[in-house]
């Protein structure tokens, strides 16, 4: 462009530039300069303004007050400002860990977003769980985030600093003594051996182990009759007979996630089961109805004072016939022992024989059954010992008398709480002051903490370094998944520290595994690649290792134990007997400030946040009490426990069943307070810890506390589209024994009910995302249950709710108890049979293709997709719970209260720690709308859209829901119906003209979950004339 | 037009003048309260103010305060609602039906049940916001363009058809009714003496003065509305009952529902006029103009509805037999013998039972019966809803949800609301407007044929009876 030197100019001021103009050249609206500022006026003493500043003042203070008034909350969203390695916001990251707690062990994946761990998965690299996780490993997140835990050391009540604490200690060690450290099984294999430098560091100090629910009797029996105190590696699924007396395998009883894979394999029949039509016979012989119980095909109700009794009739019997030495002990009769005696018998090589009984003479006896049915080298395998029970009662009856007697200087509990969990505990928790040294790893003041002078309170385990080794030969690691949230610190660098070692707990347990695991495993790795490999995997197998003998039996031990099991058990007990059972969700009590837990309820009683005195109606009704009355449960020479009545159907006259886990007092919120703690009530039998005990009184208490239960009516009342079952020998001839086919009447004669439609359909040209539920393998363990509540942001809602019937659970195991009235006599069917027939249902939201819940919503807030799917939009739903109404599954669930930020729902959402657990992908709903099961969808999109990147269709069985992938038994199958290569078409394909049915056929509404029907291995024509004789005994 | 066979029992008795009718009505209006409409307000005040505080803590607190709970999703909530648009339609029936059918004891009684519906209509429709989870958003259940923040809705829901259905409802009732208010409402601002009162009434009385023309566009528009008006009768109840015979749960997937809903309606409906009419004769002195003719006339009517309603619940009962399907026929049962027996038998008893004791003439004449039994009728119509809607739902298809509703003191307290808010407005009604259609009334005082007699002081007074006289009788 030319330059130009030509001046432009506004007017005769600029031209002149005066000094007035030069001032005020800047403003926008320059003001004639010849205004002096004394008329320009002044809105504030001192500062000059003219009329424009005057309104835009005012303008501003208008627009601000008004801004003011409709402010937004803040929430603070930090951004990384450096980016840690690894981590991408909005994508999970999975680690490899092991959840072992008290002898329970499950290998996990942990998933983590933005460096917090807010789910757990099975591992499927194991072969002991094989990728399934119980209810209590799916909410042992939760513990991770628990406000109630204890944020740094304690000195008494006082909070104190590691160095103090350490140094303290470790002077008091110094001074000698007999030191106990007191645990629970410990499977880490590192950190015995940290325990063992520990203890050669201090000669005083021994290792205690000991179980809430002990296994010692068993333990002690395998010493008498094979001479090694192991527990054996059981296999279920080798088996065609199992009988068990009153073990728990399912549920509670040693192993339970494992032994529920290798039974369920037993079980499951047609496509989903390798397409056999075989089934193993499960009997059971107990006292109150377990989850086992109810998944048995036959099962026995019996006194525990019958329970030794049961077993050396059963010896007797089974030796009549194969040969063996018979026991003399008192006979007794009770139904199924000739029936099960002979299947037993004439499967020799695939029986097995279990029992829950912590009396060694009664497994001894039980060894011996099971050496006369060849059980040894096919259902169990002595040479490959578990390490899953460890505890030694006798060790733990001697420490606290040692306690007692001022033996003791110096005491370490170490994921221990005796104080609480011990029969004993009352003696320990007077005792314990004066013993010079105690100090407890617990998390919290527990119990037995808030009695010892320091509480060095341990990491979480998705916080620590560990190992695992549940059976010889099987290796696990335990990763560190987020940093210590708190001034915690894991109990083996404690006690590496106060050792006086390198406190560095991952150096050490890379050390333990160069020396120890490598050498067998490595394979021609480096140890680096190894270890590498290893804490990605989770799992190191060693298959071929095998580390004890298989023993050989000692037949001497046998009459021994039956002359101990003939004085002890009585075939006709008149007086009324306690059993105490531990429950799935709460276990032993350890994990009880668990709200997840708390709120699960029980898969036989439907009961939760609550422990109750279980009779049956036969007791009750003797005893003069109805559901929910208070009474006194006493047990000579202990104190009494007031509970409320729950009436079990399948609990054995003359009984009550009460659980343990319940009545803590120093776990925390949830805990505290809910229910009574019964392990006082258990019996100190020489050196075993008996779950029972006789001569018990009940009296009514007067009052009643309403027990929380999520179901209250307990039979399917006849209705045939709802449970479909058969027996196994109906099955083999048909496999669609047991289906029902609704029909409508039509001008033409009956068409099947869903021929006739008003609907038009939908189409689903991509996906449509099916489940297919196997009744077979369901038992009823509620792992999916925890897993949807932690996946899907779940509200805990708590026992008053509850009881309200406002539980909030998107998924639910519906439970049926069989009635013996007949299909017409509707008030009959209401009543459940004194020892019914059990069946598990679970039940989720069904995405019908017929939606009743679509049409019915005035606002569209529920929705079809595409793809099958039954689709919630919170933020349109205005809450009329029409849909709610109109669902014939009533899975549909409404936000009653806001259950977060709101201190009458004082559980995890009411607290910045606990809100850590939610699900960034899930939306945490606002009070007033319904939620449901969306099968996970957050999980669908992600799959997709991981397949999209990658320029793919999601590969089969690729997307998993919660519940599907948390169950241990494969009984919950999720895909793509449209997809012919996934799991579930291939099933559907094989059952959908066999087992497979939907609920509630005949209105039609299409759902896009089918069940498989439930079947039984029982006798044909016995079923009810055999049923009727059962009751007349 | 309006003529009366002097065969006929009169109407309206007492001989009463067109005088005496202004007379009469529009005294409680012009007067000072009385001691009892005094007390009657302060109570339903009071009442009202009680049941404010418990909607505003259901509204703060959330719907959890109510009873209700994963299976049983509506309880008392959507039982008021139904019940109180139940009760709304005998105002309809009364003022559209009964117009066009030229049933002249209407007249009397129609002015406060076309109130009553409006009141009761305000009632119902404070329950559908109140069961709302959300009440805040209750606009997106209207097809309002999406610059509301509101998408479009779903058609077929039948709680959109519920939406469309008593906001028509209400609106056509409100405009007939003040349609029929104006000419009384320019009677009283003829007569007023206060400034306020006739500038009040003045606004009101859209400026009508009584001209041929302006009575011929009145019955011109009375009749398009009793006309539009007529098939809401039928139709308001009818869609209500969609909201349950459309579902799926057994109890509530019938087809009988829109005639027994309707029939119930009119049914508690005409219960609800006679409480309220009996109670406002008596403390407004109007005996003379709601006699026992009236009384016994809509006693017939609660007799031949509430013998529909009871055909219909045994009619239920056949079809879920003859049905075959087992859940329908489970539900009846339960309904009879389960665990809420108890409301099934009040409703039979109350519906089925009580109004056929009105085929006796005396009881039927009996003021103390037809209050009692009204008052019965209406429980009975409570306990129908109840029956209905907990019943079906308690139990429907998976036993393992079976459940129990008890109520709160806040189901209790919201019920409450509505009756003090719906007393409330009855009660300013009677005090501010003519409770009597003053206007109808003195068209049928007396019949055609029938010569008046000289002592009549309207006559003395030169009235020219067979001029019309509307709004003339007061010099």
């Amino acid at each position: 462009m030319e330059s130009t030197n030509k001046r432009y100019w506004r007017g005769l001021e600029e031209l002149r530039n005066d000094e007035s103009f030069v001032k005020n050249a800047y403003k926008e609206f320059s003001e004639p300069t010849d205004a002096t500022p004394a008329e320009s006026g002044s809105i504030v003493d001192g500062i000059s303004s003219d009329r424009r500043d005057f309104l835009k003042v005012l303008g501003f203070g208008m627009a601000a007050v008004s801004l003011a008034a409709c402010e937004t909350p803040v929430h603070k969203a930090i951004p990384y400002i450096n980016k840690p390695e690894s981590t991408f916001p909005g994508i999970a990251d999975y680690y490899a860990s092991t959840f072992s707690e008290g002898g329970d062990y499950v290998p996990v994946l942990v998933k983590t977003r933005e460096g917090r761990p807010i789910k757990i998965e099975g591992n499927t690299s194991s072969s002991i769980t094989k990728g399934g996780t119980s209810a209590r490993v799916q909410a042992s997140v939760l513990s991770l985030y628990d406000n109630d835990k204890l944020k740094g050391p304690k000195k008494g009540e006082a909070d104190a600093e590691w160095g103090t604490v350490d140094q303290e200690i470790m002077g008091l060690l110094q001074r000698g003594g007999a030191v106990r450290i007191v645990s629970s099984t410990l499977l880490s294999p590192s950190t015995k051996s940290v325990i063992a430098a520990f203890t050669a560091k201090y000669p005083g100090a021994t290792h205690i182990q000991y179980d809430a629910n002990s296994a010692s009797g068993l333990v002690q029996a395998n010493q008498l009759s094979f001479g090694q105190a192991v527990v054996p590696s059981y296999d279920f699924s080798k088996a065609k007979t199992i009988v068990s007396i009153g073990a728990d395998f399912l549920g509670s009883w040693i192993a339970p996630l494992e032994y529920t894979d290798q039974y369920v394999s037993t079980r499951k029949v047609g496509a989903n089961g390798g397409n056999k039509k075989e089934m193993s016979r499960h009997y059971q012989f107990e006292t109150g109805l377990s989850m086992t119980g109810s998944n048995a095909d036959y099962r026995t109700p019996i006194k525990p004072s019958q329970e030794g009794l049961v077993v050396a009739a059963l010896y007797n019997k089974v030796a009549a016939k194969l040969g063996g030495t018979p026991v003399s002990t008192a006979s007794i009769d009770v139904p199924y022992l000739d029936k099960a005696a002979n299947e037993l018998a004439a499967s020799r090589g695939a029986a097995l024989v279990v029992s829950g009984s912590n009396d060694a003479n009664v497994q001894v006896l039980v060894n011996a059954l099971n050496n006369l049915l060849g059980s040894y080298g096919t259902t169990i395998d002595l040479s490959r010992p578990a390490n899953y029970r460890q505890g030694n009662d006798a060790a733990m009856n001697g420490f606290i008398s040692d306690v007692k007697a001022g033996r003791v200087q110096g005491v370490i509990f170490y994921a221990a709480n005796p104080v609480y969990d011990h029969p004993r505990g009352a003696e320990l928790k007077e005792a314990l002051p004066r013993v010079g040294l105690s100090v407890s790893f617990a998390d919290r003041a527990d119990e037995t903490a808030s009695l010892c002078k320091y509480i060095c309170p341990g990491s979480h385990y998705l916080e620590s370094w560990d190992d695992a080794s549940p059976k010889a030969g099987f290796y696990s690691l335990t990763q560190p998944t987020i940093n210590t949230i708190f001034k915690t610190r894991q109990p083996q660098v404690s006690l590496l520290k106060w050792a006086g070692l390198n406190s560095n707990y991952e150096a050490f347990i890379k050390s333990y595994w160069r020396t120890n695991i490598y050498p067998q495993a490595g394979g021609g790795k480096s140890f680096e690649q190894f270890w590498i490999q290893s804490l990605h995997d989770g799992v190191v197998e060693l298959r071929s290792a095998s580390t004890g003998s298989a023993g050989t039996f000692n037949a001497g031990a046998v009459a021994t134990a039956a002359a101990g099991i003939a004085q002890r058990y009585k075939p006709n007990a008149t007086g009324l007997e306690l059993a105490l059972y531990e429950k799935v969700g709460i276990g032993t009590g350890s994990l009880a400030n668990n709200p997840w837990l708390q709120e699960l309820p029980d898969p036989v009683s439907k009961a939760c946040w609550d422990n109750y005195a279980c009779v049956s109606q036969k007791t009750a009704s003797e005893l003069g009490v109805n559901q929910h009355d208070l009474v006194t449960v006493e047990v000579a020479g202990k104190p009494s426990i007031e509970l409320p009545v729950l009436i079990q159907p399948g609990q054995a006259d003359g009984t009550v069943s009460i659980a343990i886990g319940y009545g803590r007092e120093k776990a925390g919120k949830s805990a505290d307070g809910v229910g009574k703690n019964v392990y006082p009530l258990a019996t100190v039998s020489g050196n075993s810890v008996l779950f029972t005990a006789t001569d018990v009184k009940i009296n009514k208490a007067g009052g009643s506390r309403t027990i929380a239960q999520t179901q209250t009516h307990d039979t399917v009342m006849g209705r045939r589209s709802v449970i479909q079952e058969t027996i196994l020998s109906a099955y083999k001839k048909d496999s669609k024994a047991g289906r029902f086919f609704p029909k409508v009447e039509t001008s033409e004669g009956p068409v099947p009910a869903a021929d006739l439609t008003l609907w038009n359909g939908y189409e689903k040209p991509n996906h449509s995302w099916g489940m297919v539920i196997d009744l077979n393998s369901c038992t009823g363990c509620a792992a999916c249950v925890v897993s949807c509540q932690a996946e899907n942001n779940i509200p805990v809602v708590g026992r008053q709710e509850v009881i309200n019937r406002r539980e909030m659970h998107w998924i639910r195991i519906d439970r049926y108890y069989s009635s013996d009235a007949e299909p017409d006599d509707r008030k009959g069917l209401e009543v459940a049979a004194a020892n019914p027939e059990v069946v598990f249902q679970p039940m989720l939201c069904q995405h019908c293709t017929n939606a009743p819940c679509e049409t019915v919503c005035p606002v569209l807030a529920t929705t079809h997709s595409t793809e099958g799917l039954n689709q919630m939009t919170y933020n349109r739903c205005v809450g009329t719970r029409y849909c709610a109404n109109n669902c014939p599954y009533k899975v549909r669930r409404f936000n009653w209260f806001k259950y977060f930020d709101n201190d009458n729902f004082d559980y995890h959402f009411n607290n910045d720690l606990g809100k850590m657990v939610i699900n960034p992908d899930v939306t945490v709903r606002s009070r007033g709308v319904i939620e449901k099961c969306s099968f996970c969808v957050q999980r669908i999109q992600e799959g997709k859209l991981t397949a999209k990147k990658e320029r793919r269709r999601p590969k089969p069985d690729e997307i998993q829901v919660a519940c599907a992938q948390a169950c241990p038994t494969g009984g919950i199958i999720f895909g793509d119906m449209n997809d012919p290569e996934s799991t579930i078409s291939k099933i559907l394909k094989e059952e959908h003209d066999a087992r497979a049915f939907q609920v509630l056929e005949e209105i039609n509404v299409r759902p896009q979950i089918s069940y498989l029907t439930k079947i039984r291995n029982k006798d044909e024509v016995a079923k009810p004339a055999a049923a009727a004789a059962e009751h007349a005994e | 037009m309006h003529v009366t066979s002097p065969v006929r029992t009169p109407l309206v008795t007492g001989g009463k003048t067109y005088a005496d009718v202004t007379e009469d009505i529009c005294k409680q209006v012009e007067g000072k309260p009385t001691r009892a409409w005094t007390i009657a307000f302060v109570i339903s005040f009071v009442v009202l103010i009680y049941g404010t505080c418990c909607v505003f803590w259901t509204w703060w607190e959330g719907l959890g305060v109510w009873g209700l709970n994963k299976t049983i999703g509506w309880a008392w909530d959507i039982t008021n609602f139904v019940w109180w648009v139940g009760i709304g339609h005998a105002g309809t029936l009364i003022s559209a039906i009964l117009l066009l059918f030229r049933m002249k004891y209407r007249t009397s009684i129609n002015r406060a049940a076309e109130a009553m519906t409006i009141f009761a209509v305000l009632c119902a429709a404070s329950f559908i916001l109140m069961h709302m989870g959300r009440p805040w958003l209750a606009h997106w259940a209207l097809p309002l363009p999406n610059t509301f923040g509101s998408l479009w809705v779903n058609f077929n829901s039948p709680l959109v058809w519920d939406v469309f259905a008593i906001s028509t409802y209400f609106t056509v009732s409100l405009v007939f009714w003040y349609m029929g208010l104006v000419p009384d409402l320019a009677t009283i601002r003829d007569r007023a003496t206060s400034k306020v009162s006739r500038y009040i009434y003045g606004a009101f009385s859209l400026g009508w003065n009584g001209g041929a023309k302006t009575w011929a566009r009145y019955e011109y528009i009375s009749l398009i509305l009793a006309g539009i008006s007529t098939p809401l009768v039928l139709s308001v109840h009818t869609i209500v009952s969609f909201d349950f015979a459309t579902s799926v749960i057994p109890g509530w997937h019938t087809t009988i529902f829109p005639p027994y809903f309707v029939a119930g309606a009119i049914f508690s409906g005409f219960a609800m006029v006679q409480n309220l009419m009996l109670i406002t004769r008596v403390v407004f002195k109007l005996e003379d103009y709601i006699t026992f003719e009236h009384i016994e006339s809509m006693n017939k009517i609660i007799t031949l509805t509430g013998s529909i309603v009871g055909v219909a619940y045994i009619t239920e009962f056949f079809i879920a037999w003859y049905s075959g399907v087992d859940y329908e026929r489970y539900a009846f049962i339960n309904r009879a013998f389960g665990p809420y027996w108890w409301a099934y038998w009040a409703m039979m008893t109350c519906n089925v039972i009580s109004p056929q004791l009105f085929w006796s003439r005396r009881i039927r004449r009996s003021i103390t019966w037809t209050f009692v039994l009204s008052v019965i009728v209406n429980i009975g119509m409570w306990f129908e809803r109840f029956v209905i809607i907990v019943t079906s739902l308690h139990r429907d298809y998976l036993p393992s949800s079976w459940a129990m509703f008890s109520p709160t003191m806040f189901d209790i307290g919201d019920y409450i609301f509505s009756f003090g808010l719906f007393f409330t407005l009855f009660l300013l009604f009677a005090k501010f407007l003519p409770v009597i259609n003053m206007f109808e009334v003195k068209a049928i005082i007396r019949s055609a044929s029938e010569r008046l007699p000289a002592s009549v002081s309207g006559v003395a007074k030169g009235e020219n009876v067979t001029s019309p006289t509307y709004n003339k009788d007061v010099e």
